[in-house]
């Protein structure tokens, strides 16, 4: 195993981490509000993982100012493009994972899924 | 460029409009709407199939004309256009299958909410298909998510709220997998146009450079659309979800919008990373054991279930199975077969589906076994209909899944490993499946006397009385059975669709 290329690397290694963190909190907390947070942190770390991508050293944000057009004085727009894109489909998923738990609360008072569920079996529905 | 060549845009657009026009219009009017737009999709999806099958050969279609690697693309070839036809035609008869139910389980304030999910859900299923940007896909991947969602979860009960938020769950963390491989492959590639990449991924193939990433990034793909489309031991949220939604929510749900994501897949593997690749790489092994550890295990629960709807929906985890053994025996044979079981299945499921619906309506809305006895009896289009789903899920000569369950052998056949485990899981799912569907049947065979069922008050539905789920039934029988006896035809356009896939 090689791991200066984790060293040299690490703000990657970092996103990935973050991910597995929010990943496995999505999965495994009863919770439905630190799911939906699991989720955000999931999220968040793919989009950090494309910034850093889209990012080279030295180099600006690509909007043209004191006339400047050369290619190599900008970084790569598109990850932020598809990062913008990210955001918007996360804060879709979020409203309505949120407006989900709402609902639940309402009707059972709790926020822990599995209550829910054995609950409902007790309703007999 | 032909005018026809138009038509795979206009479609996604027409649905992806149409669903916000419904939400001015009352339900009755954006009923029609739904089905005129669904109509008229199909009409086009027919003639772009027809142009695709005329010119032998597919066709890019740039979004705003921009050159390759910075505009967006549709992508339109035989496979492309079949699975269009197929998905508009199912629709259609899943939406005109359950309108009664439909008006009976939906608030009337909320109908037309209904129809704006499913033509966005229409849409994103188009988008998948056609579109050939992989973070365009991703983005519909999440639409038809949230549209699948809004399904579930309109006809309002406990349980159905639940089951909408253990599918948004399990879906979310099924897209966060396949956007990290997304991002994955962009960052190793810098491309997102699918036949980019492919040429990018064959570059770092043959110079063996990257390998690692390429197989994370591959196998986080798969996963994630694997547990997005309820691959064995991701199907958790899967019977609740089918079981208790409306009936045309729960045959959409298990015939369409599984099968979209698989159709990604294809083409994550065909397109993206090319399926010599994939074959090389050990992930199909793994979605191979799955698959078959699915076939086994979803029949055994589907044996257990003693509610009928949550019968049907393990049996999707089994049939969904099946489609990913098909991958898993790497070789164009076997996803050729898997091609035409997601046909087969979409059409024989959402069949299943509807005609228990007709025969939970006759035994006083029991879903239980034993309150189903002799409904075959009382609402007879459905009985047969049930009876002949039945059929071609067990695999009988005539029916469609007789068709997939052969082609499924012939692809293992000559397989140095995996022939005898393929064969093996084919036999025994066959069995079990045959021991709870041949159960039901019998069982809604069985007579009751009149007494009996005069002290239950149950009715007795005709052909007059339901005409258009009885007329959706039957176009679903005769599909089945055109798909069983018509086979060859549908074999060699898929077979073609594939070599102008990649």
């Amino acid at each position: 195993m090689n791991f200066s290329n984790l060293l040299t690397n690490y703000e990657e290694a970092v996103a990935v981490i973050l991910f597995g963190i929010g990943f496995s909190n999505l999965l495994l907390q009863k919770n439905l509000i630190k799911k939906i947070i699991g989720l955000n942190i999931m999220d968040t770390a793919t989009y950090l993982f494309l910034a850093l991508k889209g990012y080279i050293t030295g180099r600006k944000a690509p909007i043209v100012v004191d006339g400047i057009q050369k290619v190599e004085a900008y970084i790569n727009p598109i990850p932020s493009g598809l990062v913008l894109t990210g955001i918007v489909v996360s804060v879709s998923v979020t409203a309505l994972m949120l407006s989900l738990t709402i609902r639940l609360y309402r009707r059972y008072h709790t926020l822990d899924l599995d209550e829910i569920t054995t609950r409902l079996e007790k309703e007999g529905l | 460029m032909e005018f026809v060549q138009n038509f795979p845009f206009i479609s996604i657009i027409l649905s992806l409009f149409s669903g916000p026009l419904s939400s001015i219009l009352d339900g009755k009017k954006a009923k029609r709407l739904n089905l005129a737009v669904i109509t008229i999709i199909g009409a086009m999806s027919v003639a772009v199939l027809c142009f695709v099958i005329r010119t032998g050969e597919p066709y890019v279609y740039r979004m705003g004309h921009f050159p390759a690697p910075w505009g967006n693309e549709i992508r339109v070839g035989v496979l492309e256009g079949v699975m269009a036809v197929a998905f508009c035609l199912i629709m259609l008869l899943c939406m005109l299958g359950g309108i009664r139910e439909r008006e009976v389980e939906i608030e009337t304030s909320k109908q037309n909410l209904y129809y704006i999910m499913v033509n966005l859900l229409l849409s994103s299923l188009l988008a998948l298909i056609y579109t050939n940007d992989l973070f365009t896909a991703y983005v519909f991947v999440e639409i038809n998510t949230i549209s699948a969602c809004g399904l579930i979860m309109i006809r309002q009960n406990g349980r159905t709220i639940v089951a909408a938020t253990r599918y948004m769950i399990m879906s979310l963390l099924g897209s966060g997998m396949l956007l990290l491989g997304i991002c994955f492959l962009y960052g190793l590639t810098g491309q997102l146009l699918m036949s980019n990449i492919q040429e990018a991924v064959a570059v770092l193939a043959k110079t063996g450079q990257y390998h690692i990433p390429l197989l994370v990034s591959l196998g986080m793909m798969s996963v994630g659309l694997a547990i997005k489309s309820a691959l064995f031991p991701f199907h958790g949220w899967l019977p609740d979800a089918y079981g208790y939604s409306t009936v045309s929510s729960a045959a959409i749900l298990s015939s369409l919008v599984s099968k979209g994501y698989i159709f990604l897949l294809v083409k994550i593997f065909y397109r993206v990373i090319g399926f010599d690749i994939v074959r090389d790489s050990k992930v199909i092994n793994v979605l191979f054991v799955f698959g078959i550890s699915g076939m086994i295990m979803g029949s055994l629960d589907a044996i257990r279930a003693k509610d009928i709807r949550r019968m049907i929906a393990y049996s999707s985890v089994a049939q969904i199975g099946y489609i990913y053994m098909g991958f898993g025996l790497g070789t164009t044979e076997g996803v050729i077969a898997s091609i035409f079981h997601i046909l087969s299945h979409a059409a024989t499921k959402s069949l299943l589906f509807i005609s228990a619906s007709g025969i939970t309506d006759v035994s006083g809305k029991h879903k239980d076994f034993f309150e189903l006895t002799g409904a075959g009896y009382r609402n007879k289009v459905a009985g047969v209909a049930f009876t002949v789903g039945s059929l071609s899920m067990v695999g009988f000569p005539l029916f469609s899944g007789f068709i997939s369950k052969i082609l499924f052998a012939q692809a293992a056949v000559g397989h140095t490993f995996k022939m005898l485990p393929t064969l093996i899981a084919l036999a025994l799912s066959t069995v079990l499946n045959t021991v709870y569907f041949l159960k039901t049947v019998i069982r809604i065979y069985t007579p009751v006397p009149k007494k009996e069922l005069e002290e239950k008050n149950y009715v007795t539905i005709t052909m007059k009385e339901q005409p258009v789920k009885s007329a959706a039934l039957i176009c679903f029988i005769v599909l089945n059975l055109i798909l069983g006896l018509f086979s060859q035809p549908i074999v060699t356009l898929i077979e073609n669709g594939l070599k102008m896939f990649a």
